[in-house]
């Protein structure tokens, strides 16, 4: 197994992508939720996502981060159209694949994949891993060169495991190898796309870091673009040129990795930057500001009005109650830095003369005089 | 909970509704007269046309079935007399009100599935527990074992044994039969007794396997073992959290039994020789007494659906989870 | 493996006694495969008010040392060796009624997942107050009071309601700040917190573990920390003990182990993983294979066979003797203090920026 791939990671702010491969405008799902007396009807929704534009392009890596009940995965799902968007459109390749019927799919269905974030839930158990390679071949007719046990065999050899193996079944294989197994599937129909849904959440750091190497290889080598979708954003920032951060089923903030780390505007995005717990591996005093918020995300059946986040955020007003913000870019931002927020914060990150401790737990234990 | 009530009772009169038009139409497929059926040996055409007249079977299919129905609800009067709601009904066979044969019937049921019920409750929960709280060890085993060997023996094998051994060979009990409670208990104990306890040891041993498998289970649990974490004493962690969460497997099961129970034990009361519901489902299958059948349907039926309801209560009584969403 | 040598494992030379301390622990299970040695020698110890982080990957054995503290494993199919002592209480050889006066009381434990971890069937509010009454022989009007101070402590809005709230009704955050409230209940003098934060978002995260640490300033708690996540245990632990394959191969305070690493697997581990303030040119530097299956862990150093510098050392050693862990600030490896050292500063380092 070639384990020792280390590659240099993505160059900063991706040069204007020269050709759109996805554009997502508005695109909203709801889950209807049911309830009433006494016949059962529809009494609300669950607003998974609600509106949201990204745009991928061709051979770009995307990172598409945010907390639990963000809308993340579901975002990727109705993109891989796994799921029937309730409200605005995909387009794919110029496309308008946002209610493509099952047929009309089919072309572009082998050009965007999918990877899972559980590699032992993903693999059919009882098929071996040659099986479970070729048969998004099979299914899409795709006949390669030289023939598919042949193709899967490179493939195989590309993600890093032995081809001999190509008769084994996933159970023989470590999680590790088996997220490779999942890569090679994704990696059978040439696609042009992978929206990859966690995939090394559920991997030992170690073994993270080697899926993570795979994918970029990848996406360099053959110019594949990624929707990478994760909750760990140093991953993210290794990974995407581009990340947009979610909150409750909405974009509130996009742009290249070094506006989003380093220069960020929106107070959701300081805060999650202010919570990653980072490894100090050099003797300098931290200099980094410190949010703690109150509670947790609330609940997207009933979302706040106005800018979701305000329930949470140390500058709301009433005018972020009563109006949406919209993702636009602010003054002094980077091209494609937008953020949805009426009072943005500093574009910083650097430590703050005060904290900002919204959890009553902890003010009254740090700070006992207060209140 | 109370808009939960009133929905799951809608739904079971509706369902009620349908098993009855499937059941009925079901039968009318069979080409046969019934007023000719119900008329008997000295028959002559003026007696089917009265016959015929009586029952409303010159009416046609649908209106016959709707008149079913609205006896049921309402009453109906036939030749014999008012049959008052719940009226299924009277027999092609006997002329009796259906009603009145399965009310007939049904004390003999009720007892059988009763006796039993607490016998095999409390000796399959019971050995079920103590083979989870000794697992591994020589307890366990035996119980285990004998459970696996008991739960593949059948009413039908194990019955005639019991009976040949205190009934024909040594004498020591009386030939099952029915007394009523009401009469006389002790009597209706005694010959009850070898029934219960035949039915009763197939539903241990399967009570017993399930009451250890679930609790073993549940010893697993995280929150078991947080509760042993706290420091609360083995045995209040096995009573308390372990024995709760097993109580939904159990209750599941309990309540499917209990409803096939209800609607009769057809193999218990054939093996010895009892007349319960179940004996009245086969006879007037087989006599094509298509009132009696579709009486004793629509009382299974119900038994079926009440108990659903009142497993579904005990979920909610359990588990808070089911309760409070 | 009969051959390797012993040494990390020899009890403790006589000094000042550790509140806590775990000396050459040994846990083995029998599966149907045959026998795992979860914990093959282990040796730390703990001072009042102070955090032990034990970092390490799955089936590193950090969770089965904990659950063995409490005497919380599996006995049928559990062997446990060594000493485990607490306050000067020897706990491997404790009866089930000894140690249940120390659980929850003495020692609490606090795990990963709090939907798991609280049992649906019973009011948050009872959950907690059940082992103050059992251990303080409190009344239950006492311990529903003591249930709604804890609580308001750890920040659940509304306590005085909440109390009679069940698991389920709590948001995922809140129930961590349950279980939390449910551990401190007593006032323990160790906390075991078995990745307590792993299944939270970020910001809840960040909380939970300032929480943690300021409850710790009030209660004066030992805490022992145990995760997979390097940030989480920089921010949290005062000492570091890296386990790999069921052994401590490193073991110092925080700062010196994440700073100045000297274990070829702590090196792997802190390459392999992007930082948020790493350099974006700086390519993740993974370590090759897998982890060992502890049914037959390898010969020697267990790390050798993903070891990239066992190479230098010289001979076969790394595949035949078990390098063993000193005393302190030490790790257990065959290279000499000046190959750490070199190898550190010319390859590991760069690999950090």
């Amino acid at each position: 197994m070639s384990d020792e791939l280390t590659l240099p990671a993505q160059q900063g702010p991706a040069s204007a992508s020269p050709e759109v491969l996805l554009k997502v405008q508005g695109l909203t799902k709801h889950f209807p939720v049911y309830g009433g007396f006494p016949i059962k009807r529809k009494v609300g929704a669950v607003q998974a996502v609600d509106d949201v534009d990204l745009t991928v392009g061709a051979g770009e890596s995307v990172g598409l981060v945010g907390e639990s009940g963000c809308g993340k995965s579901t975002t990727g799902r109705l993109i891989t159209r796994l799921l029937e968007p309730t409200g605005g459109k995909i387009e794919y390749a110029g496309r308008d694949i946002s209610h493509a019927s099952r047929r009309q799919l089919a072309p572009v269905r082998s050009e965007i994949q999918m990877i899972f974030q559980d590699p032992y839930s993903s693999l059919n158990p009882r098929q071996t891993v040659g099986t479970i390679i070729k048969s998004p071949m099979e299914v899409n007719g795709i006949d390669p060169k030289g023939g598919r046990d042949k193709k899967v065999r490179e493939l195989l050899e590309l993600v890093g495991l032995n081809p001999e193996h190509f008769n084994r079944f996933p159970h023989e294989f470590s999680g590790g190898q088996r997220q490779r197994i999942g890569v090679a599937r994704a990696l059978a129909l040439n696609p042009k796309l992978i929206v990859a849904d966690e995939p090394v959440s559920a991997l030992d750091v170690s073994i993270q870091a080697q899926v993570v190497n795979l994918l970029q290889k990848v996406q360099q080598e053959l110019g594949i673009a990624f929707l990478f979708i994760a909750h760990d954003l140093a991953v993210v920032r290794h990974f995407s040129q581009r990340v947009a951060v979610m909150y409750l089923g909405k974009v509130v903030e996009v742009g290249d990795r070094v506006s989003i780390y380093s220069r960020p505007r929106h107070p959701y995005t300081h805060a999650l930057l202010s919570a990653v717990p980072e490894v100090s591996t050099v003797d300098e005093p931290e200099d980094r500001e410190r949010i703690r918020l109150a509670g947790d995300v609330p609940s997207p059946i009933m979302p706040p009005s106005g800018c979701r986040f305000r329930t949470r955020c140390w500058k709301a007003q009433d005018k972020c109650a009563n109006e949406v913000p919209p993702l636009v870019r602010l003054e002094g931002n980077h091209e494609g830095h937008l953020t949805a927020c009426h009072f943005p914060e500093e574009p910083t990150t650097a430590a703050r003369d005060e904290d900002i401790v919204l959890d009553p737990a902890l003010t009254a234990l740090e700070d006992p005089g207060k209140d | 909970m109370l808009q939960f009530l009133v929905r799951r009772l809608i739904g079971a009169c509706v369902i009620i509704f349908l098993i009855g038009a499937f059941t009925f139409f079901l039968f009318y497929t069979i080409p046969q007269d019934f007023a000719e059926l119900s008329c008997g040996r000295n028959c002559t055409p003026q007696n089917i046309e009265v016959i015929r007249e009586n029952l409303g079977l010159d009416k046609p299919i649908t209106s016959q079935f709707w008149e079913f129905m609205a006896g049921i609800v309402n009453g109906r009067d036939f030749s014999q007399g008012h049959c008052s709601a719940p009226c299924l009904g009277v027999s092609f066979d006997t002329g009796e009100f259906v009603w009145d044969s399965i009310l007939d019937r049904f004390p003999l049921t009720l007892s059988l599935t009763l006796g039993g019920l607490v016998i095999f409750l409390f000796l399959g929960l019971g050995s079920g527990l103590l083979a989870a709280w000794k697992r591994g060890t020589v307890v366990d085993k035996a119980v285990s074992g004998a459970s696996i060997v008991l739960s593949s023996f059948q009413i039908y094998f194990l019955g005639p044994i019991v009976l040949g051994i205190f009934v024909y060979q040594s004498g020591i009990m009386d030939n099952p039969r029915y007394e009523p409670f009401t009469e006389n208990p002790i009597a209706w104990m005694v010959g009850m007794i070898i029934p219960w306890c035949v039915m009763a040891t197939i539903f241990t041993a399967q009570y017993t396997r399930m009451a250890r498998s679930t609790m073993i289970e549940q010893l697993q649990e995280e929150h078991v073992r947080t509760a042993r974490a706290k420091g609360m004493k083995q045995r209040y962690v096995f009573f308390r959290y372990a024995w709760r969460g097993s109580l939904i497997p159990i209750v599941t099961i309990l309540g499917v039994d209990l409803s096939a129970l209800l609607s009769g034990a057809v193999v218990t009361e054939f093996t010895f020789d009892l007349a319960g519901i179940g004996r009245l489902a086969v006879d007037s299958s087989l006599t094509k007494d298509l009132p009696v059948t579709m009486g004793v349907m629509l009382f299974g039926a119900f038994f079926i659906l009440i108990l659903n309801i009142v497993v579904d209560l005990a979920y909610a009584y359990i588990d808070p989870r089911v309760r409070l969403s | 493996m009969t051959t390797s040598t012993r040494t990390e494992g020899t009890p403790a030379p006589t000094g000042p006694e550790s509140f806590f301390s775990v000396r050459d622990l040994r846990v083995r299970f029998s599966t149907e495969d045959g026998i795992v040695k979860a914990v093959d020698g282990l040796s730390f110890d703990v001072e009042r008010g102070r955090t032990l982080g034990i970092v390490g990957e799955s089936g590193s054995g950090k969770s089965v040392t904990n659950l063995t503290v409490l005497g919380l494993h599996n006995p049928k199919t559990t062997t446990v060796d060594g000493e485990i002592v607490l306050d000067g209480k020897e706990l491997v050889t404790a009866t089930e009624k000894e140690l249940e006066k120390l659980r929850g009381n003495k020692v609490a434990m606090i795990f990963q997942d709090p939907l798991t971890a609280l049992s649906p069937y019973y009011t948050v509010g009872r959950q907690i107050a059940e082992p103050y009454m059992k251990h303080t022989g409190a009344s239950k009007k006492e311990a529903r009071a003591r249930a709604i101070e804890m609580l308001t402590k750890v920040g659940i809005p509304q306590p005085r309601s909440r109390v009679d709230d069940y698991p389920h009704q709590f948001s995922g955050g809140m129930r961590q700040r349950a279980m939390i409230a449910m551990a401190l209940v007593c006032d323990p003098d160790l906390l075991i917190a078995d990745e307590p934060t792993t299944a939270l978002d970020v910001t809840v995260q960040a909380q939970i573990l300032d929480l943690l640490k300021d409850l710790q300033q009030e209660f004066g708690s030992a805490i022992v920390f145990i995760t997979h996540d390097l940030g989480v245990i920089s921010d949290m632990a005062d000492d570091l003990l890296v386990m790999y394959a069921g052994r401590a191969v490193e073991r110092g305070s925080a700062a010196e182990v994440l700073r100045s690493p000297r274990h070829p697997y702590t090196w792997g581990l802190l390459s392999s993983m992007p930082r948020l303030g790493g350099s974006l040119d700086q390519p993740l530097s993974p370590i090759p294979g897998s982890p060992p299956s502890m049914l037959t862990p390898p010969s020697g150093c267990p790390f050798h066979p993903r070891c990239a510098f066992s190479g230098e050392v010289g001979g076969d050693r790394c595949a035949t003797v078990r390098p063993p862990l000193g005393e302190g600030r030490a790790a257990a490896c065959h290279l000499t203090a000046q190959q750490k050292q070199t190898i550190f500063i010319d390859k590991i380092q760069p690999r950090l920026r």
